[in-house]
């Protein structure tokens, strides 16, 4: 593997983690909001419970990917940080609400609702913008005039390409939050808030399947290098079709715990993490390359061979010195009954 | 306005915001961790109910740090991305090394908060040790960031091209040290000021009630022990770094002491304004030789002046007076802590005169502002550069126009989000008074931070 090859692995791989990570945590705070009113069911409960520890952990990695991003790549810095300011500026915007108003419902309780409501709001926004980056990167929406780069919002914004990308981004944030809040309140053994979102995920998968093909359908006139390409990786597709109808199918299994509810929630969601790996393994590859096509490529951003050397360095002692934290962290939150089970989460 | 005004403007804004939450991110995990530890030595439950309410107080304002930070990351690649891709090739360590710290945090943060009545007091005492320790790391690092734009080193350009690029010799330059300690031990006296001020104003509204005013007044005795050790390492350490600026950017020194000509034997102008047309700080209090004793520890020192540099080199001259500011403040609090200390400890008073106890309601917020002064002088008094006499500033901003909105929606959003602060921190604490924690007996109820 070229060095290049090594530093955009690891930044897909942050960008994979992120994905999952922020899609669930977004989700979540929308569901929380969605659910407010239903006290029975728990289903807040519930959202709130896997959300409030891990908000921050899961910020910390889209510092990561810009972290990343720069040092690996600081050629394409400049480009993606001039085209990327007005967008990436609405997602800061965007994101201090969310994060800020997330932290205060949980200690002012009288006013939580309202809070809540900005942002579960906030929140779901966020994804929508953040993946129209994708689709600036496949080309034609930036223009050079006297050497200036400018992102060409009215292109961008009336392109169904655009479009296909929210739609994709919204719906699965949707789903896979669900279908992980799913798993969560079976661990917890909270059977109402399970149905309730056994349900939404039921409904919401097909639509974020719907939704991803739509994508391939308006890149192929959009973006027809990347589509050729993408269909070179059709194992890979038809592969991560297969694991969703396996998800479809566990949801319709029976219950291992139980008798009234149907359905294997924690293969659902190790199933659909799988589904989403081999897209975006298909769709990172095919991508390769280029960075931003047809300005940059990964050559041609890349940082200084001694930089890269030390960062790969920092990279493994970081790894070997956080592991042990997160698989603590883990513990606490995801296995601990006392945790899962306690009835005040915030 | 043209847009190097304006990217400068909201850069500045976005990090004059961070670096309050940030500043009190790093110095409150320490008072929270004094507290913890008093409170296994003394097993005095005032403690656990100290640490237990700081915690609270902390989470909130990480909730702003938080984002105000992603804001901040991001927005040197949006504003300023020539001076990014010099970073990347050649200082992107501290960048990466922050991440960890960040990780660090973020994981014992919430462990800390969230699972404080499943964890023994060890463990505890273990996670808040690493919270403090992450939060004071991702300051050092930063901040070594800062350094490097002020003392470049591991790397050169040759017709426009980065070469002979040396990561660690980037991450280890000369001011590094001094740098990341100042900005460390400032922030833990910060820290405990701004604790102290809150105790001591507690204490003058809550002087009819024995309990609460024995529990004020123990928070507040430990912020002034605290806060007295970390300003005396903070003036130690600043003189470090006035006598760096000596070596390595003088222009900036002689900015900050007004000083034009070249000259041995060069006096400390204290106060006054620093006046361009007749090369002199008007109003100022000179003290003789002191400036050249201070920056090399000999009257014979020779100081260099403005007039040494062709003048666009030249800082803005108003530096003088942040420099004076954010000095005069650290010795006012150096001053209130050593008072603070004889009084009680040497001669065995216990209540504090109505005088000290206004001033030390004031030492907070006023530490708060040294901090804002020290960071707009190190950061103005750089200009025109962004990396020291190798890349200006005006080669780094984004070529995008249009700012002015930006700057307007995030300057909205900051001062939202201070409104929104203040109000959830008073409204919970005033939900939550002290005396039904302090009448709770059973540590782990009273620690359960999630109520
Ligand atoms: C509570 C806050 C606080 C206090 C009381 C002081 N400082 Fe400070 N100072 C800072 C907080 C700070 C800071 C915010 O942390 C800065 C801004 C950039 C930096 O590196 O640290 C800083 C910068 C800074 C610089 C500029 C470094 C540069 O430009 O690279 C110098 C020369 C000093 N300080 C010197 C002093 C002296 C002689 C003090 C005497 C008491 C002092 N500071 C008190
Ligand atoms: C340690 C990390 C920091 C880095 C890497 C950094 C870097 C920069 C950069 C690149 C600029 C733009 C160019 C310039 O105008 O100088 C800038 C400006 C500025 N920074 Fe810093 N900065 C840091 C910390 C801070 C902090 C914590 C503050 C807090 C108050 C601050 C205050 C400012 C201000 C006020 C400006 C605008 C300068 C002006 O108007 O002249 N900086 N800084
Ligand atoms: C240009 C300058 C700066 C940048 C780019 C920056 C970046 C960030 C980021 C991205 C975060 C959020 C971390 C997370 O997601 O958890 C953050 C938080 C924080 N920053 Fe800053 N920061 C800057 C200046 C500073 C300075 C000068 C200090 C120290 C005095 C500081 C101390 C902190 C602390 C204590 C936190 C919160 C605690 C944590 O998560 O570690 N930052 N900063």
């Amino acid at each position: 593997m070229t060095n290049e090859l090594i530093a955009i692995s690891v930044l897909w791989g942050f960008i994979f983690i992120y994905a999952v990570m922020a899609t669930m945590d977004f989700g979540a705070g929308f569901w929380s909001m969605v659910y407010i009113n239903r006290e029975k069911t728990k289903a807040t409960n519930i959202a709130n419970r896997y959300l409030s520890p891990t908000w921050e952990v899961t910020n910390v990695f889209i510092v990561a990917i810009v972290v990343a991003l720069v040092s690996f790549f600081p050629g394409a810095t400049f480009l993606l940080g001039t085209v990327l300011l007005i967008p990436g500026s609405i997602i800061l915007l965007l994101l201090a609400i969310r994060s800020a108003f997330l932290v205060f419902a949980h200690i002012a309780k009288e006013y939580e609702k309202v809070l809540t409501y900005v942002s579960g709001i906030s929140g779901i926004i966020i994804p929508a913008f953040l993946i129209s980056v994708l689709p600036i990167t496949h080309g034609g929406f930036i223009e050079t005039i006297d050497g200036v780069a400018k992102l060409r919002m009215d292109k961008l914004f009336t392109s169904p390409h655009e479009y296909a990308f929210i739609g994709f981004a919204i719906a699965s944030t949707l789903f896979l939050s669900s279908l992980l809040l799913a798993d969560y309140s079976n661990a917890a053994n909270e059977l109402d808030a399970y149905q309730v979102y056994r349900r939404d995920a039921l409904f919401l998968g097909p639509i974020s399947l719907l939704m991803a093909l739509f994508i391939m359908l308006t890149m192929r006139s959009e973006a027809a290098w990347l589509y050729e390409r993408m269909i070179d990786y059709l194992p890979w597709l038809i592969g991560s079709v297969m694991m969703f109808a396996i998800a479809g199918i566990a949801l319709f299994l029976p219950s291992t715990k139980y008798t009234t509810v149907k359905g294997k929630p924690r293969l659902a969601v190790v199933a659909i993490v799988i589904q989403y790996f081999l897209a975006s393994y298909a769709y990172g590859k095919a991508h390769l390359p280029y960075m931003i096509y047809p300005n940059v490529t990964i050559q041609s951003g890349f940082t200084h061979p001694n930089t890269f050397r030390a960062l790969f360095v920092s990279y493994i002692v970081g790894f070997v010195i956080l592991f042990p934290g997160f698989i603590y962290f883990w513990r606490l939150f995801m296995k601990d009954k006392r945790y899962l089970q306690s009835n005040d989460p915030s | 306005m043209d847009d190097l005004i304006i990217a400068r403007s909201l850069f500045g804004t976005t990090m004059a915001f961070h670096i309050i939450f940030a500043t009190l991110g790093v110095g409150i995990p320490l008072m929270i961790l004094c507290a913890e530890l008093l409170y296994q030595k003394t097993k005095d439950h005032d403690y656990a109910v100290m640490a237990n309410r700081w915690t609270k107080g902390l989470a909130v304002l990480l909730g702003v740090a938080i984002p105000s930070g992603t804001i901040a990351g991001v927005q040197l690649s949006l504003l300023w991305p020539g001076f990014m891709e010099v970073i990347g090739k050649v200082m992107a360590l501290p960048f990466q090394i922050e991440i960890y710290a960040f990780f660090v945090e973020a994981l014992f943060m919430s462990i800390y908060v969230y699972a404080a009545d499943r964890i023994s007091p060890a463990m505890r005492i273990l996670s808040v040790t690493l919270v403090a320790l992450g939060a004071s790391a991702s300051a050092i690092l930063i901040t070594n960031v800062h350094a490097f734009e002020g003392t470049p080193a591991g790397f050169r350009i040759e017709n426009g091209e980065i070469v002979d690029v040396d990561p660690w010799a980037a991450f280890f330059n000369p001011s590094f040290f001094v740098t990341a300690g100042h900005v460390t031990v400032s922030a833990f006296m910060t820290g405990a000021f701004v604790i102290a001020s809150i105790a001591a104003y507690k204490m003058l509204r809550d002087k009819k009630h024995e309990r609460l005013y024995q529990f004020h007044r123990k928070a507040l005795m430990l912020a002034l022990a605290v806060g007295g050790i970390f300003s005396i390492l903070t003036a130690l350490n600043g003189h470090e770094s006035a006598q760096l600026l000596h070596k390595y950017q003088p222009e900036k020194l002689a900015a900050a002491e007004g000083l034009f000509e070249t000259q041995s034997h060069a006096p400390l102008a204290i106060g006054g304004f620093t006046d361009r047309d007749t090369q002199s700080v008007k109003w100022a209090i000179e003290i003789p030789w002191a400036l050249s004793f201070l920056a090399g520890d000999r009257f014979d020192t020779v100081v260099k002046g403005l007039n040494d540099f062709p003048e666009e080199w030249w800082p803005p001259l108003f530096v003088h007076t942040l420099f004076n500011a954010m000095v005069g403040i650290g010795m006012l609090l150096i001053f209130l802590s050593v008072t603070g200390f004889i009084w009680n400890k040497a001669m065995k008073r216990t209540d504090f005169p109505r005088l000290f106890m206004w001033a030390v309601i004031a030492s907070g917020p006023l530490a708060v502002l040294s901090v804002e002064f020290g960071w707009i002088f190190a950061c103005t008094g750089r200009q025109p550069w962004v990396i020291y006499h190798m890349m200006k500033t005006e080669e780094a901003v984004t070529q995008t126009g249009n700012l002015a909105i930006l700057f307007i929606l995030f300057t909205v959003i900051y001062v939202v989000l201070s409104v929104a602060v203040v109000l959830v921190l008073k409204y919970y604490f005033r939900r939550h008074p002290i005396i039904n924690e302090l009448d709770r007996h059973s540590y782990n109820s009273a620690n359960h931070i999630t109520q």
